[in-house]
C-alpha cells in the first residue's frame, strides 16, 4: 500500500524549472530514497511532499490526505533549519513535544540523554543532527522525511546515523530519504528514484540500478609466480590486462573473476593481493545522470 | 502555546545582556543621574520639577524603544534566516504562535522594567505614583504596539538578520534621541520636541500620564495609527523562509 503518491509534480521557481513531472508512490515501511546531483530538484520534490511549498501542477498524496493536512503524520528533518543557539535540548524536545497528541521522546536511543542540559550552539554537528532526527520523530510519524540527513557528517557519525535510521524504519515508520552519498543509498533503501534536472531518470531497488549499467569489472593481483600476460589477454573474458611492477590489472566482462582465477589455478600460481572492483551504484549513477557526480557541499 | 511561551521567556532570560538591559538599564540611569544633587533639585529650568522628574518619561521611551527596536527584530530576523520559522511550519503548530510568544515575553520584560522604574522612583527619590494609572496604561500599550509594529515591518522587510539589526538600530537612535534619552528634551529645539511628541512611544503622552494630568487624545491616536499601520505592513509583507 502506498502511503506516499505523487503523480506529475511539477514546480517552477521564475524561469527556473526546478521539478518537472516527478511520479512516484512510496510503500508503508519502505525506505525510498532520492538520488541526484545538486540542482536535480530533490528538496524541491520533498518539500511539496512535506506540504512546505506548494506544486505547481499535479497531486500530493499522504495517506490519502493533502500534504498541508497532515503534518501530523509526517516528521520533517530539513536542510539548513536550526534551532535557537541557547535553546537547551531538553527545552527542544519538551516544545515540539506540546506540539503533538503523544509525542515520543527518542533522546534516548539517538544518544542525546547526556546532553540533555546543553545549548543548541555547543553542539557538535552530528549532535545537531541527532537532534532534528530527534525532533522530526517526536510527533510519532508515519512517514519520516529526511533531507540530506548526513551531509556535513564526519564517517562514524554518518555510519551512527545510518543505524538510528534502520532503527526508525523498524519501529514501522515510512522513510523518505534525500541524499546524495551512493554509499548511503545503497545501504539504507530499499528502492531509489535518481533525479536529474527535474525528472526521474531511473526508478528501481539499489542492485537493480546497478545492473543496468553495463559497466566493467576489474580485477586485480599480484601474481606468486611470474605469468606471461599474453596468456590472460587470451581470455576472452579479459579486455585489457596493464602491468604496474608486478601489480596486475585485469579488466573485463562477464565471469572475470572465476576466468581469472581458474587460469591461475591451472598453472598452480596463487593470486596475492587479491582485488575486485565491480560496478557500483556510484558508477550507475554517473550513468543515469550524464556525468554530473554528486558533489559534496 | 504555554510552552512556546515558557520556552521563550528562558531564552530571553538566558540572553542575559539583552534582558538585563531592558529589565534594569532604564532604572540604573535613574539611580545614576538621581545621585547627582543637581538633578534632584527643582529648578526653573525644568519647569520648577527636578530634572529626573523630567527624565522619567525619557526612561520609558528608552525600555520600549530598545525592547520593540532591537529585541523584537533581531529575534524574529534570526528565527527567519535560521529557519526556525520554516521548521516550525513543518508541525502542526503554525509558526505565528512563535511570534504571538515573542509579543507576550517582550511585553512582560517592558511592563516589569516599567514597575521597577516607577517603584525605584517613587522609593528612593519620592517621584509621584502614576497620576493617570490608566492614561499611563493606555499609553505604554499603544507605544509599545506601535514599536514592536515598526520592529516587524523592519523583520520583515530586512533581507537578512544583519541588515534588520542596522535598520532596527537607526530607528532606535531617532526613536532615543526625540524621546529625549542623548540630550534631555528641555535642551531640545522646539521642534524636535513637537516631532518627538507625535512619534512613538509617545514621550510626552507618557509624561502626561505619569506626572501630568492626562495624555493628549492626538497622541494616542497618532500611536494607534502607526500600529495599524506598521501590523498590516508587517502581516503583508512578512516572509516564513
Amino acid at each position: 500500500m502506498a502511503i506516499i503518491e505523487v503523480d506529475d509534480l511539477r514546480k517552477t521557481y521564475g524561469a527556473k524549472v526546478a521539478v518537472d513531472g516527478i511520479s512516484l508512490a512510496v510503500d508503508e515501511g519502505e525506505i525510498f530514497g532520492i538520488l541526484g546531483p545538486n540542482g536535480a530538484g530533490k528538496t524541491t520534490t520533498v518539500e511539496c511532499v512535506a506540504g512546505l511549498r506548494t506544486p505547481d501542477a499535479g497531486t500530493i498524496k499522504v495517506a490519502g490526505r493533502n500534504p498541508k493536512d497532515c503534518r501530523d503524520l509526517l516528521g520533517v528533518q530539513l536542510q539548513e533549519s536550526e534551532l535557537p543557539e541557547r535553546i537547551r535540548v531538553r527545552e527542544a524536545i519538551e516544545l515540539f513535544s506540546s506540539f503533538y497528541p503523544d509525542p515520543v521522546d527518542w533522546t534516548e536511543r539517538l544518544g542525546l540523554a547526556e546532553h540533555r542540559e546543553a545549548e543548541f550552539g555547543k553542539l557538535s554537528g552530528g549532535q545537531k543532527q541527532r537532534l532534528n532526527v530527534a525532533l522530526a520523530l517526536v510527533g510519532n510519524p508515519r512517514v519520516a522525511i529526511l533531507d540530506e540527513l548526513t551531509t556535513g557528517l564526519d564517517p562514524q557519525a554518518r555510519r551512527d546515523t545510518w543505524s538510528i535510521v534502520e532503527d526508525v524504519r523498524t519501529a514501522g515508520v515510512t522513510i523518505l530519504l534525500v541524499t546524495h552519498f551512493m554509499e548511503e543509498a545503497e545501504r539504507l533503501c530499499d528502492r531509489v528514484a535518481v533525479v536529474n534536472a527535474g525528472r526521474i531518470v531511473a526508478l528501481d531497488t539499489p542492485s537493480g540500478l546497478v545492473s543496468r549499467v553495463d559497466g566493467e569489472q576489474r580485477v586485480r593481483f599480484r601474481p606468486s609466480e611470474p605469468l606471461a600476460l599474453d596468456l590472460l589477454r587470451g581470455l576472452h573474458e579479459v579486455t585489457d590486462v596493464q602491468d604496474d611492477g608486478g601489480q596486475l590489472t585485469v579488466t573485463g566482462g562477464g565471469n572475470l573473476l572465476h576466468a581469472v582465477t581458474s587460469l591461475l589455478a591451472r598453472r598452480q600460481i596463487v593470486a596475492l593481493e587479491l582485488r575486485v572492483d565491480q560496478v557500483s551504484l556510484d558508477d550507475a549513477y554517473v550513468a543515469l545522470t550524464g556525468g554530473h557526480r554528486a558533489q559534496d557541499r | 502555546m504555554r510552552k512556546i511561551v515558557e520556552i521563550e521567556t528562558r531564552l530571553f532570560l538566558r540572553d542575559r545582556q539583552t534582558s538585563i538591559f531592558a529589565v534594569v538599564f532604564p532604572t540604573a540611569l535613574l539611580l545614576v543621574l538621581g545621585a547627582i544633587p543637581a538633578l534632584r533639585t527643582p529648578d526653573p529650568v525644568f519647569g520648577g520639577l527636578r530634572f529626573i522628574d523630567g527624565y522619567a518619561s525619557t526612561l520609558i521611551v528608552i525600555t520600549l524603544a530598545f525592547i520593540g527596536l532591537q529585541r523584537v527584530p533581531q529575534v524574529v530576523a534570526t528565527y527567519r534566516e535560521k529557519g526556525v520559522l520554516r521548521r516550525l511550519s513543518t508541525t502542526p503548530v503554525h509558526p505565528v504562535r512563535i511570534l504571538v510568544a515573542q509579543m507576550i515575553v517582550n511585553i512582560g520584560a517592558a511592563a516589569a522594567s516599567i514597575a521597577l522604574t516607577i517603584a525605584v522612583g517613587r522609593l528612593v527619590f519620592g517621584i509621584d505614583l502614576p497620576h493617570n494609572p490608566l492614561g499611563l496604561l493606555l499609553t505604554v500599550a499603544l507605544g509599545a504596539s506601535a514599536l514592536f509594529g515598526i520592529g516587524l515591518v523592519i523583520a520583515a522587510l530586512a533581507p537578512t538578520a544583519r541588515a534588520a539589526g542596522g535598520w532596527a538600530t537607526i530607528a532606535f537612535m531617532l526613536i532615543m534621541f526625540f524621546g529625549g534619552a542623548y540630550l534631555p528634551r528641555f535642551m531640545l529645539p522646539e521642534v524636535i520636541n513637537a516631532i518627538g511628541e507625535h512619534l512613538p512611544p509617545g514621550v510626552q503622552a507618557l509624561q502626561d500620564g505619569w506626572l501630568g494630568t492626562a495624555p493628549q487624545p492626538a497622541h494616542l491616536v497618532i500611536m494607534a495609527l502607526v500600529t495599524l499601520v506598521a501590523g498590516t505592513v508587517a502581516a503583508r509583507t512578512f516572509r516564513w523562509e
